[in-house]
């Protein structure tokens, strides 16, 4: 017989079941739905972790003093155990990897003006900072070079700052006080959100490092030097570069002295943070996956039923020239349509039902092409395996029984 | 004298059986179904098989029709030798010479009539057939069911759906008509209707054979073949065969002057 011909008197029989067929492939519906679901909640999660970790920076490599591989033990052996703005201007200069380079001075205090006060982080940066974190100003602007280099009393409000002491938004041109020194503001950045660990970003206000050495206590030395490369690619030639600089700016020459600080860049953080949430994704899809099993076993319970109570067919294809082979391929050609039409209905009900849930939830959806592919897939090969026993046990009757069955 | 065709004239025989035997094994105990048959059946014949149950008529029919296999002797059918064919080749046998019709009509439910005939067309693998729906419509159109072609077994008859099955039987155009028991199921008259067609179909060349315990349907047959514990005790041709169309006709007006004479 033609494939196409047992490919339509496959699917009649299918058609003239219709209330058994619609339950037998509800297993399949429900499996491969779970599983794109499923797939679709992990992939958003890590889609969002990985955008979180995107808005630390495009690129960026942070050095901080200490070495991670020695711990806190070692660091009082070096005169150099500290970040300096002299190690940044090395960097700065030396480095040919570097598209920008900015020192971060940290300390906390009060800022007061507008409507009230605000006790909040003050970061003591150079003019690059933006640019390395990826961040914007919504209204006035950053400082200058100039200001940087005549240490001039400017700040630049977060966005949560500038909301609590200026509602109305008239923020740009007021005069604040950080600590006991009068500042104008001269710009509010962009909101920026939480961090991948959960801490309010906005909460937060920028100065020249220049005026924060001179004018703010808390500014003896430089928590991190921030910097940035054009691409991707060569984050680790930069790198090596970096660690090059440093290590002559804190003279440690010879081979068998440690490194005292410490260069990263986000991708050891990004790797982590995804790896937690795949395996979270495979944990979902792999219980998913149990459903779509359990569809396939309702779909081999089927079709032995029906192979049963088809037996008198069975035994009248064969007396008229059916062989074995085409009552085989009969039966296995409906399992499998079975389970890849309740696969693909599957598929516009996973889709659907993930974008309902992120619809109420709030929760991030993403369904990847691979699990689409994977779920159809899957879904054949179910019909194929669970359709099989049953199509053998059909092809191999012996057609004088089958015609005689009552 | 079983198996001396009456009409031996030099054609090859359909069915020529050579001391067929037929062993079942049944638990410990072995069966002799057919002890030692031998047949031969010329092109053109109709041939009825009687005998009471497990007479081993079925068994015969099994394996005329290449159901199954002997265990001893041979069988040839229309010069091909079935002996130690494999499932395979024995169903491509039975798709390109035989035209089964059962007790049970054995139609596909919920398929319509032309459906049910192009079947076998379709199971053909020599390429035989260009237009197969065109070929079962002209199966339908010669057991007069030209009208009915698209209705289900549920909405024909009991004798609609035997012509059905007849029509089925003869599309692929067989060597021969195998019916086991066609009339078990039916009324008299529709037994006389199908008998009929049976009859015309015999004369327009087909050869029948004809598995019965009813004597009246052996009575349409051009010869008796009968057969008790796996032999064949009597094999005689009709001496008055009966013409169905003229029995059909008889029955069609039914005089009360002929019930009482």
């Amino acid at each position: 017989m033609k494939k196409a011909t047992l490919f339509k008197v496959a699917t009649q029989s299918i058609v003239k079941n219709k209330l058994r067929t619609m339950l037998t492939m509800l297993g399949i519906v429900i499996g491969v739905g779970a599983v794109i679901v499923m797939v679709a909640i992990g992939n958003g999660a890590q889609a969002q972790i990985e955008k979180q970790i995107g808005s630390l920076g495009t690129n960026m490599i942070v050095i901080t003093a200490g070495s991670s591989a020695q711990g806190g033990a070692s660091q009082g052996a070096g005169t150099f155990n500290r970040l300096t703005i002299a190690d940044a201007d090395k960097i700065k200069s030396g480095s040919t990897l570097l598209s920008a380079v900015s020192p971060v001075l940290v300390t906390r205090t009060q800022v007061i003006g507008g409507a009230g006060n605000w006790r909040t982080q003050v970061n003591g940066v150079s003019t690059d900072y933006l640019t390395i974190r990826n961040w914007g100003v919504s209204s006035g602007e950053l400082f200058s070079d100039d200001d940087v280099r005549t240490k001039k009393k400017v700040v630049v409000l977060g966005k949560t700052v500038a909301d609590n002491l200026f509602p109305d938004g008239n923020a740009v041109g007021a005069s604040v006080q950080l600590g006991r020194s009068p500042f104008v503001v001269s710009g509010v950045l962009d909101a920026k959100g939480q961090s991948a660990s959960g801490s309010d970003q906005d909460d937060v206000v920028l100065v020249p490092y220049t005026t924060a050495q001179d004018r703010l206590s808390g500014f003896r030395f430089v928590s991190q030097i921030l910097g940035s490369t054009t691409s991707t690619a060569v984050i680790p030639a930069a790198i090596q570069e970096i660690t090059a600089l440093m290590r002559e700016s804190h003279q440690l020459n010879g081979g068998n002295v440690p490194d005292d600080f410490t260069v990263r860049d986000q991708t050891a953080i990004a790797a982590a943070a995804t790896s937690t949430t795949s395996v979270m994704t495979g944990l979902l899809a792999a219980i998913a996956s149990i459903s779509l099993v359990v569809g396939g076993i309702g779909i081999m319970n089927i079709m032995l039923v029906s192979v049963t109570e088809r037996t008198r067919e069975i035994g009248i294809r064969m007396a008229i020239g059916a062989r074995g082979s085409d009552v085989l391929t009969q039966f296995l050609i409906e399992s499998i349509v079975m389970s890849v039409l309740g696969g693909v209905i599957g598929l516009i009900v996973g889709i659907g039902g993930a974008a309902i849930l992120g619809k109420f939830t709030g929760w991030a959806i993403a369904t990847p092409w691979s699990a689409v592919m994977i779920a159809v897939g899957f879904s054949a090969a179910v019909g194929v395996f669970f359709g099989y026993y049953p199509a053998r046990k059909a092809a191999s009757m012996n057609p004088i029984q089958a015609l005689r069955y009552e | 004298m079983a198996g001396n065709p009456p009409e031996a004239n030099g054609t090859r025989p359909v069915i020529q059986l050579t001391k067929v035997v037929k062993r079942y094994v049944m638990g410990s105990n072995e069966v002799l179904a057919m002890r030692g048959v031998d047949l031969s059946v010329m092109p053109g014949e109709m041939i009825a098989i009687i005998g009471a149950s497990g007479s081993g008529k079925s068994t015969m029919m099994n394996i005329i029709g290449c159901l199954d296999t002997p265990s001893d002797g041979s069988y040839v059918l229309d010069g091909v030798p079935v002996d130690g064919m494999s499932r395979d080749q024995l169903a491509d046998l039975r798709n390109q010479k035989l035209g089964f019709v059962f007790q049970g009509f054995n139609l596909l439910p919920r398929t319509t009539a032309i459906d049910n005939v192009e079947l076998p067309l379709l199971y053909d693998r020599g390429g035989r057939w260009t237009d197969t729906r065109a070929e079962a419509a002209a199966a339908l159109t010669r057991v007069g069911l030209g009208e009915r072609m698209d209705h289900e077994p549920s909405e024909l008859s009991g004798g609609q759906q035997q012509r059905v099955a007849i029509a089925r039987a003869i599309v692929t155009k067989p060597t021969l008509l195998l019916a086991d028991e066609p009339t078990g199921n039916l009324d008299s008259q529709t037994t006389v209707d199908v008998m009929a067609l049976f009859q015309a179909l015999n004369a327009q060349g087909i050869t029948i054979i004809v598995v019965t315990h009813e004597l009246e349907v052996a009575q349409y047959a051009k010869r008796i073949v009968e057969m008790r514990d796996g032999r064949i005790i009597r094999d005689v041709p009709v001496v008055d065969r009966h013409d169905a169309v003229a029995d059909l006709a008889r029955l069609a007006r039914p005089e009360p002057v002929e019930a009482v004479a």
